[in-house]
């Protein structure tokens, strides 16, 4: 599975609470479509920490890293290559 | 209080059966132990189970008036029937019993119609006119006290509680998927609908006259002063006759043949009535708490603070976050509604020790965050109305931060978050529901879970309809008032005063008394200036400066901590109860219908998995939870809940 499939996979399953792919696309923003709110985005980064052995730094914690399914994967991909 | 019941066919020739109006008065058995007394005349018949406070020995209802062609059930209190009482013996009537029920009957034949405008209380009245062959349904101006109807088949049918009158059905009552989409919208449906299809409620503040036709009288409402007529005076001058008031309020609260207690929950407005029952009356002071297992929702150091302060005999309970999930299940028969918190759970568990301790009245602070303006909801429309004066200000709503502190992750990311949020409907800040908005497209995310089903019996656009049941002068009054306006029609007297309030209260057959929601008070606040309720983000500013003389400052000072209860927490933190298992899987919730079982699936594993900690996912699961109890006990298992509350009522008669 592609990381992107993953994190798809993530979000439908604990956000949106459902398989359909179509429901979700990946450049969605979160926060435009309501999937998240200020308490969901906690989840999320627990969700990032856990399964990428990534640690979120306090100023990561924006929008432009975590507010799409695509936002999270060039996030994660820079983490891990740095 | 108590609970009233009572059947009127409009075709003369059908005689009331007394077994039916009988098994209705049962089912409300926990409204009203003491006694139970019947009317029946035909094709009328009116019903009362007592909770005896006033007038222990010759207060028994039904009550009538001298020719005994006007007759009334009633479940409440007129706490000015001792002047009312004078004023009609002045003017010729005679009375054969000491209660304020019978106050009712010679206003009635005094004033006719008007006679609820006479009325200080807290009050559903179900009265026969026999002269005109009316029936009058009455509730009180802010919904304190239940009353619920159907029309079917030219019979009306009424009672205090949903269940007595599913009790008369011939048929099974269902789910009306409009009044679900509303309340996972509003916290309540829009009144007068009820959960129940064909079922409703009389709204506060009105009167329903049933003769050849139905003709619904709306005799009081909230109503604000406009900008320019707001009531002049210093602040000192203000806070002194809202100090007046609130002694009153609170006084005539007091009457009672029996002893009246009193809630504390450590904060403002409990702390202010015990420290005005202190002052003002003789009454011994005795007061009831309870605490809670999880330290961010307990407030016990202030309440021992307010014990100690004016030394008052004081019980306390200690709820676990277990009692909550174990009490879930009996609480959703009293509700008779979704609910979506479980905060009702340990109002229940609270008016069980009042009974416990022998007490069956209490003085409780609902109300007061209403009529005053101490919610953040009102300091959040204050705030966005500021910021939507520069949309693209950065500054501006970093004020949001003082009020959710626990929003605040990180500096940047907290802001977007927040500014996202609480953006909805910045564009019009004008408009009426802009105060709301940010709240019910949060609470809407429940009806994510719907079933296709129930989406396909939707009809209409929930916030559509509740704009449209603003009164005319509506849009004129300033977005604080109009805030006030729409959290006391929607929140508080569909889900506070009634799933929270009442129903808790009265399944112990405790009655609750609310002195801020005295009309006279709420008729005052609401002619202010909502700067002199609100100072810049100070809530509830000038009850603060009319009470601060009697309370220590520590209360006066204090962070406003809602009231809430563990939702998810409660049902998964230990032992899942067994009858969450059942209702939750997905046989059942493919069963009832009304929800994906897909969708609930993947919410139960978040939840297990422990990730469930946004706010709308707790909602969610308390909000599918407890529809899923509505239907097992008022669908599925109605006969055998009822043969079971009927028999128990009997036996203990």
């Amino acid at each position: 599975m592609s990381l992107e499939e993953q994190i798809r996979g993530y979000v439908l399953e604990n956000y949106l609470f459902t398989d359909d792919q179509s429901a979700l696309n990946s450049a969605d923003s979160f926060l435009e479509k309501g999937i998240l709110d200020s308490t969901g985005i906690l989840e999320v980064i627990y969700f990032i920490e856990d399964e990428f052995n990534v640690k979120v730094e306090d100023d990561e914690m924006i929008p432009e890293n975590l507010d799409s399914v695509n936002q999270i994967v060039a996030y994660i991909g820079k983490k891990q290559g740095s | 209080m108590c609970g009233v019941a009572g059947i009127y066919h409009k075709n003369k020739e059908n005689i009331v059966n007394q077994q039916t109006l009988k098994n209705m008065v049962r089912l409300l058995h926990h409204r009203g132990p003491d006694e139970e007394g019947y009317w029946i005349k035909d094709n009328v018949g009116l019903g009362h189970a007592r909770l005896s406070i006033i007038d222990l020995s010759s207060g028994q209802q039904p009550i009538h008036n001298e020719d005994k062609t006007i007759w009334v059930v009633f479940n409440g209190e007129i706490f000015n029937y001792v002047e009312l009482r004078h004023e009609l013996i002045a003017q010729g009537h005679s009375f054969y019993t000491k209660s304020d029920t019978e106050v009712i009957v010679h206003l009635y034949e005094q004033y006719g119609r008007d006679f609820v405008r006479y009325l200080n209380g807290q009050f559903a009245i179900c009265l026969w006119d026999d002269r005109k062959k009316e029936l009058i349904l009455v509730r009180d101006r802010v919904g304190i006290v239940p009353l619920y109807y159907t029309e079917q088949n030219k019979d009306v049918i009424f009672g205090s509680e949903i269940k007595a009158i599913i009790a008369a059905l011939d048929t099974s009552p269902v789910l009306n998927p409009n009044s679900l989409d509303q309340l996972m919208t509003f916290w309540s449906p829009i009144s007068p609908n009820t959960l129940f299809k064909d079922i409703y409620e009389v709204s506060p503040g009105n009167m329903i006259i049933f003769s050849g036709k139905k003709e619904v009288i709306q005799y009081w409402d909230w109503s604000f002063s406009n900008k320019d007529s707001y009531l002049q005076g210093t602040d000192e001058e203000l806070a002194g006759t809202l100090h007046d008031l609130l002694i009153d309020a609170t006084k005539i609260r007091l009457r009672s043949d029996v002893p009246v207690g009193a809630y504390l929950s450590g904060g403002l407005d409990s702390s202010v009535l015990v420290s005005l029952i202190h002052h003002y009356s003789e009454n011994s002071l005795r007061t009831f708490s309870i605490s809670f297992e999880d330290k961010g929702l307990d407030e016990s150091d202030y309440q021992k603070e307010m014990i100690e302060h004016l030394s008052t005999q004081h019980s306390q309970i200690f709820c676990k976050n277990s009692d909550v999930g174990a009490g879930f299940l009996d609480t959703i028969w009293h509700t008779e509604s979704t609910i979506l918190r479980t905060a009702p759970v340990p109002m229940n568990i609270l008016s069980g020790l009042v009974q416990k301790q022998n007490y069956k009245v209490v003085l409780t602070g609902e109300g007061s965050d209403e009529v005053l303006g101490g919610y953040d909801i009102f300091k959040e429309t204050k705030i966005r109305q500021f910021w939507a004066r520069n949309k693209n200000s950065q500054i501006r709503p970093i004020l949001l931060k003082r009020l959710y502190p626990y929003l605040d992750i990180s500096k940047k990311q907290g802001l977007v978050y927040l500014q996202n949020f609480f953006g909805a409907g910045l564009d019009a800040p004008e408009q009426n529901i802009f105060s709301h908005l940010p709240r019910w497209q949060t609470t809407a995310k429940c009806k994510d879970f719907f079933s296709n089903d129930l989406k396909s019996h939707l009809s209409d656009n929930a916030v559509d309809l509740i704009n449209n049941t603003f009164p005319e002068q509506f849009s004129e009054w300033e977005s604080f008032n109009k805030a006030q306006y729409i959290e006391s029609k929607s929140l508080m007297s569909g889900y506070l005063l009634c799933s929270q309030g009442d129903r808790m209260l009265m399944k112990n057959s405790v009655e609750g008394r609310f002195p801020f929601l005295d009309h006279r008070v709420i008729e005052f606040a609401n002619k202010l200036d909502p700067r002199v309720k609100m100072k810049v983000l100070n809530e509830k500013y000038l009850l603060k400066k009319a009470m601060q003389q009697y309370l220590p400052k520590n209360i006066v000072k204090r962070y406003k901590q809602p009231y809430r209860a563990p939702d998810i927490a409660a049902f998964y933190s230990g032992n899942t109860p067994e009858y969450v298992e059942d209702m939750i899987s997905n046989a059942k919730i493919a069963d009832y219908g009304y929800f994906d079982p897909k969708r609930v699936e993947r919410l139960i594993a978040k939840i297990k998995k422990g990730r469930a900690i946004a706010y709308k996912d707790n909602m969610a699961f308390v909000g599918i939870l407890s529809t899923q109890l509505w239907h097992l006990h008022f669908i599925e298992n109605f006969n055998k809940n009822f043969s079971f509350n009927t028999q128990l009522s009997a036996s203990i008669n």
